[in-house]
C-alpha cells in the first residue's frame, strides 16, 4: 500500500518484494567460454521452446548443413529448429529430452561429417537501420530464436511494433540470479560489443526510447565491461543498472520492479506497461542472426556443481548429449551423483545424463547425493515460522498454498493466487522444516490444468451429445411429420372421392403404412 | 368490536393482496428445471457410458438430484467426481464400487470395416465419422471411451486402446516425502 504510493509519486522502491541471498557458487565466473567438442551423435528434439511441437522436414539419410532448417514451426507460438553442424541423418525417433517426466519427444538424430559447414542461405543484414521491422523479425523466427534465460518463449512474439502497447524501455536482463550459474556473466565479459549491437538492434525493432542493461553487483567485470560498450556507442539513451544481489532479482517482474517501480498487473505481460525484457543472450543470438544470418545452434552453458571436477563455461552445441558435455568436465561416472538441468533453485532433476541440451539448457549441475537428499526426503510439520512468507516474492502465503495443494484443494489454492507463484524456490530454500513447497505448488498447478482439460472436455462431450439428441429428435419428429402430412393428404382425397377407385395405389399404402 | 372488525379485514385484504403478487412472481420468474441436477450434471465427466446404470449422464444426474441414486455410481469420473458430487449434496462420500481404469479411446481397424454405420449410431457423441460402405473412422479427440460403439460392430473390427500420453499433459506428482504420501494414503483409507 505504501509502496504503491510512493511509486505512484516517482520514488521507485529499487527493491522487489521478498528474496533470499543464498550462498552463490559463482565458480566458473572467471573461467574463459570454452567451445564443447562434436559428439558423435547429435540427438535435436522436434520442440526446443513453449508452444507447439515443428514437423521434421529431413529424412534419414539426408545430408544436413549447419543451420539448416531440418524441423519447420507448426502454428504460432513456434520457431523452425536448425542442424547443430553438417553431417548425415541418421534415425528420427523418440528420444528422452530435458524434461521432469522423463518422456520422449520426436528426435532427429544428425552424425557429424566433421566438417561443420553452414549453411548461408539467410543473407546477413548489415543495413538493419534501413530495415522494415517486420522483416527484422521474420529473421529472428526463421533464426529460431528462443528466450536463452531458461524460458525458452519463442522471442519474435516479444518483438512486435504495437501500437496499442508502445514499448517505452527496454531491458536487457544480465542478473543471472541463480547460484551457479555464470554463463550470462561470460558473455557480457566476452561479448559485451554483440550484445550492445543487438540491443540496438532491438530498440529499432520496438521503437524503444530506453534501455536498461541490468546487472547485479556481483559481477562488477560485467559491469563495467557492459558500460564501456555503452559509451564506445554514445548512445545515451542506454544505461547500465548495478542491482543489489538478491534471488530471484531475475525473474521479469522483479527486475521490471526494481528498475521502474512498477508492478506487472496480475495476468499481464510486460508489454502492458510498455516494457520488453531480453535476456543478454538472446541479444547476442539475435545479432547473429542480422548480423551473420546465422540461425541458433549453440549456446553458452555453465557445468558446474560439487560432483564436477572440471567446472566450466562452455559453448554447446544444441542435441550435445550431456553425457559428452559432463565428459568433457571430467565426470563420467554417475553414480550417487543427482543431474540438474537448469540452476540449483529452478532447475529439474534428470533421470539419466543421456539426454540432449536445448535451448532452454542455462546450466548443468552435478550434485552429489547426500546433499541432495539432506534437502530433499525429509519433510517435517510445518512449524509456522513465517519465513517463507517473509522470502517470496509475489507476497503469497505458500505454508497455506502448500496445505491446499497437498490436500486437493485445488479452488482454495487458486482463490490464494498459486498462479501467481513464479516457482522460484525461495520459500523451500528457506524452509526450516525442508518442506518441499514448490514441488506442491508444481503439483497443484498440474492437478488444476488437468481439472480444466477434463471439465472442457466434458463440456464439449455434453455439447454433442446434446446436439446429437436434438437432432434425433428433430428427424423423428420430420419424420412423423411427414407421415402425418401423407395420411392427412390420402384421407381428404379420400373423403373428397369417397367412390373412386380409380387410385387403388394410394389406397394400398395408405393401408401399408398404417 | 368494530376495531376488531376492521383489522380483521385490512389483514386479511392484505394477505390477499401479498398472495396474488407471490403467485404472479413465483410463475414470472419461475426456474427452468432443476438446478441442483444442473449442477450435478456439470460435474459428471459426460461420457454417456451408461455405466452408472443410467443412460447417460444426465439422466443419472437427475437421480442423483432426486435422492434415487448414490454419490458413487459414475466409473470414468472416478474419485474426484465422486467426492465433489458429495461435496455439492452436502452427504458422506462413498467408496467407488469400481476401479477407475486407464483412459481409452475407440481405434477403427479400417481395412476391416464394411461401413454398416452401426457403431455411428451408437456413438453418443458424434465421435465416429463415415457413410455407407465407406471406411468409418474414430475422432479420437472427441472419442470419451465410452465402448458404446464395440457391441453393435457386426465384424468385431474396432478396438479399445490407451488414450496416448502428451508430453503438454503429463504433470507433476506429489513430492515422494513420506508426509506427502502419508497425506496420500490417509485420503485413500478414508474412502474406502
Ligand atoms: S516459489 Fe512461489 S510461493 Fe515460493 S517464494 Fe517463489 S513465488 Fe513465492
Ligand atoms: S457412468 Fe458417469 S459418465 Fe457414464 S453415463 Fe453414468 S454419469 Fe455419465
Ligand atoms: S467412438 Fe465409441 S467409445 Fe468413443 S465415444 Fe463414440 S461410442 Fe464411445
Ligand atoms: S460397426 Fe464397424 S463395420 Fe460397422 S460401420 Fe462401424 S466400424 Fe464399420
Amino acid at each position: 500500500m505504501i509502496k504503491s504510493f510512493l511509486n505512484k509519486l516517482g520514488f521507485a522502491s529499487a527493491r522487489f518484494a521478498g528474496g533470499i541471498t543464498p550462498d552463490m557458487c559463482k565458480w566458473t565466473e572467471s573461467s574463459a567460454i570454452e567451445d564443447c567438442p562434436l559428439p558423435p551423435l547429435f540427438i535435436v528434439p522436434i520442440k526446443q521452446h513453449i508452444g507447439q511441437a515443428c514437423t521434421p522436414l529431413v529424412q534419414i539419410g539426408d545430408l544436413v548443413l549447419r543451420g539448416q532448417k531440418i524441423a519447420k514451426s507448426e502454428g504460432y507460438l513456434s520457431v523452425p529448429i536448425h542442424a547443430p553442424t553438417s553431417g548425415k541423418v541418421i534415425k528420427i525417433e523418440e528420444h528422452a529430452i530435458p524434461h521432469p517426466s522423463g518422456m520422449g519427444l520426436t528426435s532427429i538424430f544428425i552424425e557429424p561429417d566433421g566438417k561443420d559447414v553452414r549453411d548461408t542461405s539467410l543473407i546477413p543484414m548489415d543495413n538493419w537501420q534501413a530495415i522494415d521491422p517486420a522483416e527484422l523479425r521474420e529473421r529472428v523466427r526463421l533464426c529460431g530464436i528462443t528466450g536463452l534465460g531458461g524460458a525458452a518463449f519463442p522471442t519474435f512474439i516479444k518483438l512486435l511494433k504495437d501500437k496499442r502497447n508502445p514499448i517505452e524501455t527496454v531491458i536487457l536482463n544480465g542478473v543471472e540470479c541463480e547460484p551457479f550459474l555464470t554463463n550470462d556473466h561470460r558473455l557480457m565479459l566476452e561479448h559485451s560489443d554483440e550484445i550492445m549491437h543487438g540491443l540496438q538492434i532491438i530498440m529499432h525493432m520496438v521503437g524503444a526510447k530506453k534501455a536498461i542493461i541490468a546487472i547485479e553487483d556481483n559481477k562488477s567485470d560485467a559491469v563495467n565491461a557492459m558500460q564501456q560498450a555503452v559509451s564506445s556507442t554514445g548512445n545515451d539513451a542506454i544505461s547500465v543498472a548495478s542491482l543489489p544481489t538478491r534471488y530471484p532479482q531475475g525473474g521479469e517482474k522483479q527486475l521490471i520492479e526494481s528498475l521502474t517501480g512498477k508492478q506487472v498487473p496480475a495476468g499481464k505481460l510486460p508489454m502492458h506497461i510498455g516494457v520488453l525484457c531480453q535476456n543478454v543472450g538472446t541479444v547476442k543470438a539475435i545479432d547473429d542472426a542480422v548480423m551473420l544470418g546465422h540461425a541458433i545452434t549453440d549456446r553458452i552453458i555453465t557445468v558446474s556443481g560439487d560432483a564436477a571436477p572440471k567446472p566450466a563455461n562452455m559453448r554447446v552445441r544444441l542435441g550435445t548429449p550431456m553425457r559428452f558435455i559432463y565428459a568433457q568436465c571430467g565426470l563420467e561416472n554417475f553414480d550417487g551423483i543427482q543431474i540438474l538441468h537448469g540452476g540449483p533453485m529452478m532447475g529439474e532433476r534428470m533421470r539419466h545424463p543421456d539426454i540432449p541440451v536445448i535451448k532452454s539448457s542455462t546450466g548443468l549441475l552435478a550434485i552429489r547425493d547426500t546433499r541432495m537428499k539432506a534437502v530433499h526426503q525429509v519433510e517435517d510439520p510445518c512449524i509456522r515460522c513465517g519465513h517463507c512468507s517473509e522470502v517470496c516474492p509475489i507476497s503469497l502465503v505458500p505454508n497455506l498454498l502448500a496445505d491446499h495443494c497437498r490436500n486437493d484443494q485445488l479452488e482454495k489454492a487458486a482463490d490464494y493466487d498459486l498462479f501467481d507463484c513464479i516457482e522460484c524456490g525461495a520459500c523451500s530454500y528457506v524452509c526450516p522444516s525442508h518442506i518441499p513447497l514448490v514441488h506442491y505448488f508444481r503439483y497443484g498447478k498440474g492437478q488444476t490444468a488437468q481439472v480444466r482439460r477434463e471439465q472442457s472436455f466434458a463440456e464439449a462431450s455434453r455439447l454433442r451429445s446434446e446436439s446429437r439428441d436434438a437432432r434425433l429428435q428433430r428427424e423423428k419428429d420430420e419424420k412423423a411429420a411427414k407421415r402425418r402430412k401423407v395420411r392427412d393428404t390420402l384421407r381428404s382425397e379420400s373423403v373428397l372421392n369417397p367412390d373412386n377407385n380409380s387410385a387403388p395405389k394410394s389406397t394400398t399404402k395408405t393401408e401399408g403404412k398404417e | 368490536m368494530e376495531q376488531l372488525l376492521y383489522a380483521t379485514l385490512s389483514l386479511g385484504a392484505f394477505a390477499l393482496i401479498a398472495g396474488i403478487v407471490l403467485a404472479i412472481a413465483s410463475k414470472v420468474f419461475h426456474i427452468e428445471g432443476d438446478p441442483l441436477s444442473d449442477k450435478i450434471d456439470a460435474l459428471l465427466p459426460q461420457t454417456q457410458c451408461g455405466q452408472c446404470g443410467f443412460p447417460g449422464c444426465r439422466p443419472y444426474a437427475n437421480a442423483v438430484a432426486g435422492g434415487e441414486a448414490d454419490v458413487n455410481h459414475c466409473v470414468p469420473g472416478g474419485e474426484r467426481t465422486m467426492l465433489s458430487i458429495a461435496d455439492l449434496m452436502g452427504v458422506e462420500p462413498k467408496a467407488l464400487e469400481e476401479e477407475e481404469s486407464v483412459p481409452v479411446v475407440a481405434f477403427v481397424r479400417e481395412d476391416e470395416c464394411i461401413g454398416c454405420t452401426l457403431c455411428i449410431k451408437a456413438c453418443p457423441v458424434d465421435a465416429i465419422i463415415g457413410a455407407p460402405k465407406q471406411y468409418h473412422t474414430v475422432v479420437a479427440d472427441h472419442c470419451t471411451g465410452c465402448v458404446l460403439c464395440l457391441e453393435p460392430c457386426p465384424v468385431d473390427c474396432i478396438d479399445m486402446i490407451q488414450k496416448p500420453e502428451l508430453l503438454e499433459h503429463w504433470s507433476w506428482p506429489l513430492p515422494d516425502t513420506e508426509r506427502a504420501q502419508l497425506g496420500a494414503e490417509r485420503r485413500e483409507s478414508h474412502h474406502d
